[in-house]
């Protein structure tokens, strides 16, 4: 009892409504002044880095040439050429990457959320996650290690494809499945109750349902994949010259096109390094922009 | 898909079931498909270890060299190759630390802000911009760290350097260009967007009960995000951190970009060096044989080892976090 007596000496009966002490509004202001420092200071270098692409790659971008012709028979010393060679080499082993993991991707999805119980769902779980990590320099050793020493066939652009599948997979799985469990369950009860069989109502009502968050979903894959280097370094050795064979020959790409210019000093080159790099950047933006776009204006 | 196979023939059964299509092969073909697929994933990792350990193991029993303790990498003598991980591993984790000691703190700010101090009208355009970076490929990271980053964090290491040099981690080792420390910077800003969205994620679910009980009993805004906000959110920022981790242990292009290669060894994270990936990427030119190609896709497969063990540490801690909060 003597302790609520005691409490109760205190001035803290009744309703106060002081401010609080200055030194906790001193520490206060000094941890809003942090954050939203913090903020800033993260925006910062993605600013510096938009601008320096732009700034240093855009004049040449401008010119019909940079996308209407290859870079065969230009020298690091030689103005001109484009990078029609390493655009259509990106596009067509992203293609390729796409029709690849997204049936494989997205029925993994179904399965977790649709049929996935006990012990193997768990597993399926894990091991997307672990996917999730691989460091996309492993994937490519291992693609290396089936494709090459293996299967003894010689690097080409489907290798490099199947190597970016074991990047993309994750990344789609893990939307797609997100999506799929926003979908009512109300939905899936009246196709049922309907007499509408599992794979029916799955393939007809949950799927088209979630259907443009699984497209974001693809497109926010094919972004992160469009840019990886390193599967290319293993797997994909660049080339000056137009490629459309996935299967024989060099294919160039963009990242490795600006990895060949990049070591190089003279400015016909180091030109050529930054409008590659935005062009780069323009393809990830335009994917990441329309999935954006998408899943905002199709909500499920 | 091996479930389709062993059942029985589905026409005998359609005299008992005549009404309705009930859409049993359908069903089965579409869940062995689903069932496949995930089978497929679960196979597709265990054969990333598998191939790696296969291709590794004749190159490290014919390694003359400590692999793990000797600081050689010298693989001239297909007979007698000698190589080692020691330095990959601290050139590796010197940049992962590097990163996620300047990547965490910010992440965690910016995770903040975008839950608790943001208008809540910009808080999604924000959000994005911070996932935006996340969009930037590495290799044009690597390309403004070095060209456009590499004179300011000079200074900022001359500066270091002059006032910390008595500890051997500041240490001035003397190269002018790309170091460890500048990686780590740039790996810093490539892994702040994937710890600031778990972050963000975990902090936004806080009860509002929490905040507001907080609130009430006359806590500023920054008692309020500490007594409430951080301690619901610390499985979640761990686990954000362990993926970031991850990420910077693979982290190839920006690195093999970034870091000049030097012969001499210290402890200064102003000095050049090699990472796994950054190795492994370096050399991808001499995969010849198939002892070479065994040493570098061995170093492949520690790295391998480590993400796996770094991503499934991150994973148990959000597990156990969900059946805490649930």
């Amino acid at each position: 009892m003597t302790s609520i007596a005691a409490a109760g000496a205190t001035p803290l009966i009744g309703p106060s409504i002081e401010r609080p002490s200055r030194a906790r509004e001193i520490r206060n202001a000094i941890a809003t002044g942090l954050i939203w420092t913090s903020f800033f200071a993260a925006v910062v270098p993605l600013v510096w880095i938009l601008y320096t692409v732009i700034t240093k790659g855009l004049s040449l971008l401008l010119s019909s040439t940079w996308w209407l012709e290859s870079q065969r028979g230009i020298t690091v010393r030689h103005v001109g050429g484009g990078a029609y060679h390493a655009i259509v080499g990106t596009l067509l082993q992203a293609t390729v990457t796409a029709l690849i993991s997204v049936p494989i991707a997205i029925f993994t999805a179904v399965y977790l959320v649709e049929y996935g119980r006990g012990r193997l769902a768990r597993a399926v779980s894990f091991m997307v996650d672990i996917l999730t990590g691989i460091p996309s320099i492993v994937a490519a050793l291992f693609i290396y290690a089936l494709w090459v020493t293996t299967l003894g066939l010689d690097r080409a652009g489907f290798s490099v494809s199947l190597a970016l599948v074991l990047l993309m997979l994750p990344v789609v799985v893990r939307s797609t499945e997100e999506m799929l469990r926003l979908v009512p369950n109300e939905l899936r009860e009246a196709s049922y109750a309907l007499g509408v069989p599992k794979w029916k109502t799955i393939s007809r009502v949950v799927i088209p349902t979630a259907f443009s968050g699984i497209v974001t979903g693809v497109l926010l894959g094919l972004a992160r994949v469009i840019g990886e280097t390193a599967p290319l370094l293993i797997l994909g050795p660049y080339t000056k010259e137009i490629n459309f064979n996935l299967f024989s020959g060099n294919m160039a790409a963009l990242p490795t096109m600006i990895n060949w210019d990049r070591t190089q000093s003279l400015q016909p080159a180091v030109d050529r390094t930054w409008a590659a790099a935005l062009t780069l950047i323009l393809l990830v933006l335009l994917l990441n922009i329309a999935g954006r776009v998408i899943a905002r204006f199709s909500r499920v | 898909m091996t479930t389709t196979t062993g059942m029985p023939d589905f026409d005998e059964h359609v005299a008992y079931q005549p009404l309705v299509g009930t859409g049993r092969r359908g069903d089965q073909v579409f869940s062995g498909l689903a069932r496949g697929s995930g089978i497929l994933v679960v196979a597709l990792v265990a054969a990333v270890g598998a191939f790696l350990l296969i291709e590794a193991i004749p190159a490290l029993l014919k390694n003359r060299a400590n692999f793990l303790f000797d600081r050689v990498w010298d693989l001239d003598d297909p007979a007698a190759p000698k190589f080692g991980i020691p330095d990959l591993l601290w050139a590796t984790v010197a940049i992962a630390m590097i990163a996620m000691a300047i990547a965490v703190p910010l992440a965690i700010g910016v995770a903040l802000f975008l839950t608790n101090y943001a208008p809540t009208r910009v808080a999604r355009p924000f959000a994005y911009v911070v996932d935006l970076l996340a969009a930037v490929p590495s290799i044009i990271y690597g390309l403004w760290g070095i060209k456009v980053l590499l004179p300011y964090s000079r200074d900022v290491q001359g500066f270091l350097s002059s006032t910390l040099g008595w500890i051997p981690l500041f240490k001035d080792a003397g190269v002018s260009q790309g170091t460890l420390f500048l990686a780590g910077v740039v790996l810093a800003i490539m892994i702040l967007p994937i710890v600031t969205a778990i972050s963000r994620e975990v902090f936004a679910q806080t009860p509002p009960a929490h905040k507001e009980g907080a609130l009430a009993l006359g806590a500023t805004r920054w008692e309020m995000i500490r007594t409430a906000v951080l301690p619901y959110g610390r499985a979640g920022v761990i686990s954000a951190a362990m993926l970031g981790l991850g990420r910077a242990l693979g982290e190839t292009i920006a690195i093999t970009i970034i870091v000049s290669q030097v012969a001499g060894f210290n402890f200064s994270i102003f000095n050049g060096g090699q990472t796994f990936a950054s190795k492994i990427a370096n050399n991808a030119a001499e995969f010849d044989s198939p002892t070479k190609t065994g040493a570098f896709i061995a170093a492949g497969l520690v790295l391998f080892v480590l993400t796996f063990v770094v991503n499934a540490v991150a994973r148990i801690v959000i597990e156990r976090r969900k059946a805490f909060t649930e």
